[in-house]
């Protein structure tokens, strides 16, 4: 039992960060401080997937000896030996995904202080409250 | 894939997080959530997904950060909490 969570490290870590995004989204009462924690609990999942795709001893999934021997040679390809490409290309999309949710939330955020002249979520509330 | 560096490097990424949660000066915040990404960049370097890291390095480091500061300029840098 001690020896699989020694030997899971990273998804304990992961989910700590996880975790502190979350905490951020749900306690902080600051508009700009939400967001942070919106970023860093997006980018703990992105992490989780890419260390999914890790093998011991794999390097960059580029092809070694690709340019040569212009396609007549055809050798087989070490899958051992590249660390596995899809989960890096899935996220690739989720990373552009994140910053375009966060700039949307931002300009929420600026539309939000323009009207009530705060960023504290309770202040907020309250103005709304009276009208 | 070298453990002691990726504990340091998993390490170092939980203390900015946590300091970019916990720091009341709301600009402060966001040069420390840009710090976090460049951890994690390097940890997906380390990783093998050198593709991941450098649009994290340019996409999430840079433009995010800038869109940060934007708004953190654009209305209040104080946070009460």
């Amino acid at each position: 039992m001690f020896e699989f969570i020694i030997s899971h490290y990273n998804y304990w870590m992961y989910i700590g960060l996880m975790m502190v995004g979350f905490y951020a989204m749900m306690v902080k009462r600051n508009l700009v401080k939400k967001i942070i924690g919106m970023n860093i609990f997006q980018s703990a999942i992105i992490l989780f997937y890419i260390s999914t795709s890790v093998k011991k001893g794999a390097s960059v999934p580029i092809l070694e000896h690709a340019h040569e021997g212009h396609g007549a040679v055809a050798h087989a390809v070490d899958v051992m030996q590249y660390a596995n490409p899809l989960p890096h290309v899935l996220m690739l999309t989720a990373i552009v995904v994140m910053v375009a949710t966060m700039g949307v939330a931002l300009a929420v955020a600026i539309m939000i202080y323009k009207r009530y002249h705060t960023l504290e979520e309770d202040e907020i509330i309250m103005a709304m409250k009276r009208g | 894939m070298i453990l002691s560096f990726d504990l340091i490097l998993l390490l170092f990424v939980f203390i900015c997080a946590i300091a970019a949660i916990t720091i009341r000066d709301l600009l402060s915040a966001v040069v420390v959530l840009g710090a976090y990404s460049f951890f994690m960049c390097l940890l997906w370097t380390e990783m093998a997904a050198v593709d991941v890291a450098f649009t994290e390095a340019s996409v999430s480091a840079g433009i995010g950060t800038v869109l940060m500061i934007g708004a953190v300029s654009k209305t209040k840098r104080r946070s009460n909490d």
